[in-house]
């Protein structure tokens, strides 16, 4: 599914952040990955999303080298094959749930009706039946924070990435939401990509790794 | 379902969502299109329609000929005519007597006004121009010929207050004449005042015996029009001119051209403005919907799309903006031509009654500029929004670095350096294109450079802070300095207002005293007596002059003669002023310029005139040169042979009462080459002690008192400086509006900018800020933005003030000024702009801590 080669990162400035990692994700593998504050945690997200290029190295995608496409190719790819769950969740305030949620499908041409009924069984599954036609602002976090997951998995993406998906949720709803995540996942067959900071949540994943400055690696605990 | 329409749903969320979200910035773009292009097009609607009804007035009157022959002066002997008419490739010959006639009666209104008369030959006119013919009563054929009868058109019977068989009274120099209305004219057109008599009744009546204004030619058919008019002009010399009816359209539009241009010019530039307003509510909400992009982009949105989504919004805005416009523009221009006429009072097309149409190429021409605009205002934030990373976008904070490339110098000072390079250029057909375009580009430069200047600034004042106490001021600049680009947008809405009221302040009023200084030079003396009226009235006998100047208390009296020449068939006629010049000291009475002769220098052989600034530009009349001018004895040989007197430019002074030319000579000078006797007018100086008034009951006791009529100089000032403070109107208007514009700017930018910092608000409230203290910090940095911008806006509307004074106008108008600043006014402007954008700034935060702190840490992230 996910092949990283030998990934080096710096940023303007100099500041070496990645370097020369390499990692094999398998289909259908849902892991997480923890490590210390500024690590490189993010910027591995993005790398892998195609948002940003490594210095060196290359990141494949199903056989294809990300960083050989161009911007509207990796475009396409992101909307297509990615899902995204943010901490800051991103939902766009001036549209309904039911369009915030719709989003990914309509970017992927579905017809119109069909993206909003879809949008609408996301919300009922996340949790959030009947509120379709809210605005994000009459949510609490919690609830903003599962419109991101509705969003990220409406349109069935391969992979999912969640950058501390529940970092401003309480332990109880953090929890619910994560198991809402490894659900979805699992449901769809994807892979998918946790990044966090919790041990209780890493837990939720198949397996966790760590990232250091050394690379990426198995932490010792996992669970089935 | 197809692919488009899934995408283009989703742009329509984005935009109803967006505006539903922010209506008011939304209205306030779409009012700054609008009011730019409603200016614009109202303003190209007035001068349109005065325009035409002022050409087709003018060449209903003409008829349908092929030429017309008339001389260089406004009459000439009817003994031509039978030359002409014998010519074999002229069919139909028809002599025409076309008179400006003075209306008695002292109300102010009526004071110059003057009623056209045209004496035709009823049997050739019927020929060439049916339409102004009269319609006696069906008993009263006769009338047609009758030397007591008029026919009068619609309008002019309404003007006069007169109706079919009422007498008519008019004055023809000293004498009162009466006339008897005999009917209407065939067709005219609505609002042209025009009276029609018998050619002969009208050559007798107005003392104008064998003379005509001009003989209107009907060729036969087949003669080569151009070869003909060329011939039959060699064969007349140049005493006479042969004109085509084009020649004289173009003598109309010549004659406005340039006032039409720079009113069209100013109405741009207040377009301008409007796109600087769009510009910069798109570039804050871009701005502010950064991290929504970015979001975009991540899950999906391709640059391009992103790109067409924000140059689709900025179309809607701009066709919504410019529809309403082309609306509103209408209105405006229907309101202004009802209320004000077609010259909006400049007095450039008087005597006719415009009507509006809505001119549809106009209109869409108009339309598409209102739409580039915004396309532009909106095409520099959306290239920069759709070229951001999309990862770094997404982190709260960025906004400020979005619109670092403002600070980048080297556009603006590139803008300065060609707007200075293009002040220097010479005018293009006789309009100054060079110089509207730097002032296009000095506002932009100067525009373009307040980010970088507004950050070196605040930053200095922000360390000189730090010395004294006081969290509030140091917050205020604090942010000032280290978000300077989106200071600078707000700015640059001051700025642009700011400097274009400054501007035409400092034009306004240079112009307003060097009119002032200049009347008081031409009005030397204590009384001035003229005959009724302007036009072709006749003057003053030699007999009469004696009368007037036997009156007592009297010290010195000059007597005028003012008369028209036409030196170029497709410019307006000169003004031909005689009087009493003392070779000497002409400045003594003539505001000269600087370029004169020394009088010792003037040569014996030549005759020496003293020429309008406007005589230099429009016929190289410069000081030093030998000129022709189709002077000399009237008389019916087209070509007598003799060598015509040679005349020299003494001096050129200033003239600001006619910008198409004027030429003065010694009267004594007039009398030998013409023979011409009569005066005008007259300029009295009086004894020490005597009144005025004493000598005008004097004056009014002569047999043709009723005749003279009498203005001090006083008066005269008063009477020139309304017409031209009732001419700049418009120019008033547009400040106001301009001040409006920079309002909203404010308005816009600041709400914009408090939406976008509402997560500021929320943290520095949670902090512990009370709400007063952030609205306090928010009127702080209105204030000091305000302050900022007014003290730019001055430096660049001086600039600009530069260019319309000694480019711009000299261009244009063909008259030069001395620059006066209007300090207080300015001053009162700068302050009221000062209160009323931090009362904006201030209201439009009110918003953004008006909810719960905790919301605001969460709308718009
Ligand atoms: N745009 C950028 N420019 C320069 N340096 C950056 C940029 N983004 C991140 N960095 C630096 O790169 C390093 C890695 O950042 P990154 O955001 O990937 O950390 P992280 O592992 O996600 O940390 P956290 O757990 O706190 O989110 C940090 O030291 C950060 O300072
Ligand atoms: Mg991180």
């Amino acid at each position: 599914m996910l092949e990283l080669r030998n990934i080096d990162k710096a940023y303007a400035g100099g500041r070496q952040v990645l370097t020369s990692l390499s990692y094999l994700l398998q289909p259908g593998e849902y892991v997480a990955i923890m490590g210390e504050s500024g690590v490189g945690k993010s910027t591995l997200l993005n790398l892998i999303a195609g948002l940003d290029s490594p210095d060196r190295g290359e990141i494949l995608i199903n056989g294809t080298a990300i960083s050989s496409l161009s911007d509207n190719a990796a475009t396409r790819l992101r909307r297509k094959e990615f899902g995204f769950v943010f901490q800051a969740f991103h939902i766009l305030p001036h549209l309904t749930l039911r369009q915030n949620v719709a989003l990914p499908l309509l970017l992927n041409d579905a017809a119109v009706k069909h993206a909003e009924e879809r949008a609408e069984r996301m919300l009922g599954a996340v949790g959030l039946p009947g509120r379709a036609g809210d605005f994000p602002r009459q949510l609490s976090g919690g609830e903003l924070q599962r419109v991101a997951i509705a969003r990220a998995l409406v349109h069935r993406p391969a992979l999912i990435l969640a950058d501390e998906p529940t970092g401003n949720l309480d332990p109880d709803t953090a929890h619910e939401i994560l198991m809402l995540i490894r659900q979805e996942i699992k449901e769809n067959g994807a892979s998918g990509i946790l990044v966090t900071h919790s041990h209780a949540a890493a837990a939720t994943a198949d397996r966790t790794l760590l990232l250091t400055k050394e690379g990426l690696s198995p932490a010792a605990q996992r669970i089935k | 379902m197809t692919a488009s329409s899934s995408r283009s749903t989703l742009g329509l969320w984005l935009l109803s969502g967006e505006w539903r979200a922010h209506r008011l910035q939304i209205a306030v773009a779409i009012c700054a299109i609008a009011l730019g292009v409603a200016l614009g097009f109202a303003v190209h609607l007035i001068n349109a329609a005065a325009f035409n009804e002022f050409s087709a007035a003018a060449r209903s009157l003409s008829g349908q000929s092929d030429l017309q022959v008339r001389g260089v002066q406004s009459t000439f002997d009817e003994s031509l005519y039978p030359l002409l008419a014998q010519r074999p490739e002229i069919e139909l010959a028809n002599p025409v007597l076309e008179l400006d006639v003075a209306i008695p009666g002292n109300s102010g209104d009526r004071r110059n006004a003057t009623l056209k008369i045209l004496g035709l030959d009823i049997f050739r006119a019927a020929i060439i121009s049916p339409d102004v013919i009269g319609i006696p009563d069906e008993d009263r054929l006769f009338d047609m010929l009758e030397d007591d009868a008029i026919f009068l058109s619609p309008a002019a019977m309404g003007w006069l207050k007169v109706k079919r068989g009422d007498t008519l009274q008019l004055r023809v120099g000293t004498q009162a004449i009466k006339l008897r209305v005999a009917g209407g004219l065939v067709r005219t057109r609505a609002g042209q005042r025009l009276g029609v008599m018998d050619i002969g009744a009208a050559q007798w009546r107005f003392q104008r015996l064998g003379q005509l204004s001009r003989i209107e030619l009907k060729l036969v058919r087949g003669i080569d029009h151009d070869r003909f008019k060329t011939a039959l002009a060699r064969d007349l010399g140049e005493r006479y001119l042969v004109t085509e009816t084009a020649d004289q359209e173009a003598r109309v539009a010549n004659m406005s051209r340039a006032y039409r241009v720079n009113l069209n010019m100013l109405a741009l530039v207040a377009l301008f403005t409007g796109a600087f307003l769009v510009f910069s509510t798109q570039a804050l909400s871009i701005v502010r919907r950064r991290s929504q992009f970015a979001l975009l982009r991540v899950i999906g949105w391709t640059r391009q799309q992103l790109l067409r989504q924000i140059l689709l919004e900025g179309a809607l805005l701009g066709s919504l903006g410019s529809l309403l416009g082309l609306g509103l523009g209408y209105l405006a221009a229907a309101g202004a031509i009802y209320v004000f006429g077609g010259d909006l009072g400049s007095g450039f097309f008087s005597g006719v009654k415009p009507r509006l149409h809505f001119d549809s190429l106009a209109a869409s021409v108009f339309f598409l500029l209102g739409l580039a605009v915004t396309l532009l205002g909106s095409a520099a934030p959306a290239a920069e929004a759709a070229k951001a990373k999309p990862a770094v976008a997404l982190k709260p904070g960025s906004e400020d670095t979005a619109l670092s490339r403002l600070a980048n110098p080297w556009p603006a000072l590139t803008c300065l350096g060609l707007g200075a390079l293009f002040a220097g250029l010479p005018p293009v057909f006789e309009l100054p294109v060079f110089g509207y375009l730097a002032i296009a580009l000095l506002l932009i430069g100067g525009i373009a450079l307040m980010p970088r200047l507004s950050a070196s600034i605040f930053s200095m004042l922000l360390s000189m802070m730090r010395r004294m106490s006081g969290t509030l001021p140091a917050l205020a600049l604090a942010r000032l300095a280290n978000a300077p680009n989106q200071a600078a947008i707000a700015l640059g809405g001051i700025v642009s207002s700011f400097s274009l009221v400054v501007a035409m302040a400092i034009m306004v009023a240079s112009f307003r005293v060097s009119v002032d200084d200049w009347l008081r030079h031409i009005l030397p003396a204590d009384l001035y007596v003229q005959t009724t009226a302007a036009g072709d009235a006749r003057g003053l006998y030699p007999e009469e002059m004696k009368s007037i100047a036997a009156a007592p208390g009297v010290s010195r009296i000059d007597f005028f003669r003012s008369s028209q020449i036409m030196l170029d068939p497709a410019r307006p006629a000169v003004a031909l002023t005689a009087r009493p010049i003392d070779l000497t000291d002409p400045a003594s009475i003539l505001p000269l310029t600087a370029d004169v002769m020394e009088p010792s220098l003037l040569p014996e052989d030549a005759i020496p005139i003293w020429v309008s600034e406007a005589m230099v530009d429009l016929y190289g009349f410069k000081a030093g040169t030998r000129v022709d001018l189709p002077l000399g004895a009237p008389g019916p040989a087209p070509s007598s042979g003799r060598t015509p007197p040679a005349f020299i430019v003494a001096g050129v002074w200033r003239d600001y009462g006619r910008q198409f030319g004027a030429i003065q000579m010694r009267l004594s000078d007039y009398r030998a080459l013409t023979g011409d006797q009569k005066v005008n007018d007259a300029a009295l100086w009086l004894e020490s002690g005597v009144k005025p008034e004493q000598v005008i009951t004097w004056l009014k006791r002569l047999p043709f008192g009723e005749a003279l009529e009498f203005s001090t100089p006083g008066e005269i000032r008063t009477l020139s400086l309304n017409i031209f403070d009732r001419s700049f109107a418009v120019t008033y208007l547009l400040e106001g509006v301009a001040i409006i514009i920079g309002l909203s700017g404010v308005a816009a930018s600041f709400s914009a900018q408090t939406l976008a910092r509402a997560r500021e608000f929320g943290i520095l409230r949670h902090i512990g800020m009370t709400r007063g203290q952030i609205l306090g910090m928010l009127g702080m940095e209105g204030a000091c933005l305000t302050a900022l911008g007014i003290m730019f806006g001055s430096m660049i509307g001086w600039c600009i003030s530069l260019i319309l004074v000694f480019i711009v106008n000299p261009q244009s108008f063909h008259w030069t000024m001395q620059m006066s600043l209007p300090w207080r006014g300015l001053a009162a402007v700068a302050l009221t702009l000062l209160a009323l954008a931090s009362l904006t700034a201030l209201m439009s935060g009110r918003h953004a801590v008006s909810g719960k702190a905790v919301r605001a840490v969460r709308e718009d992230w």
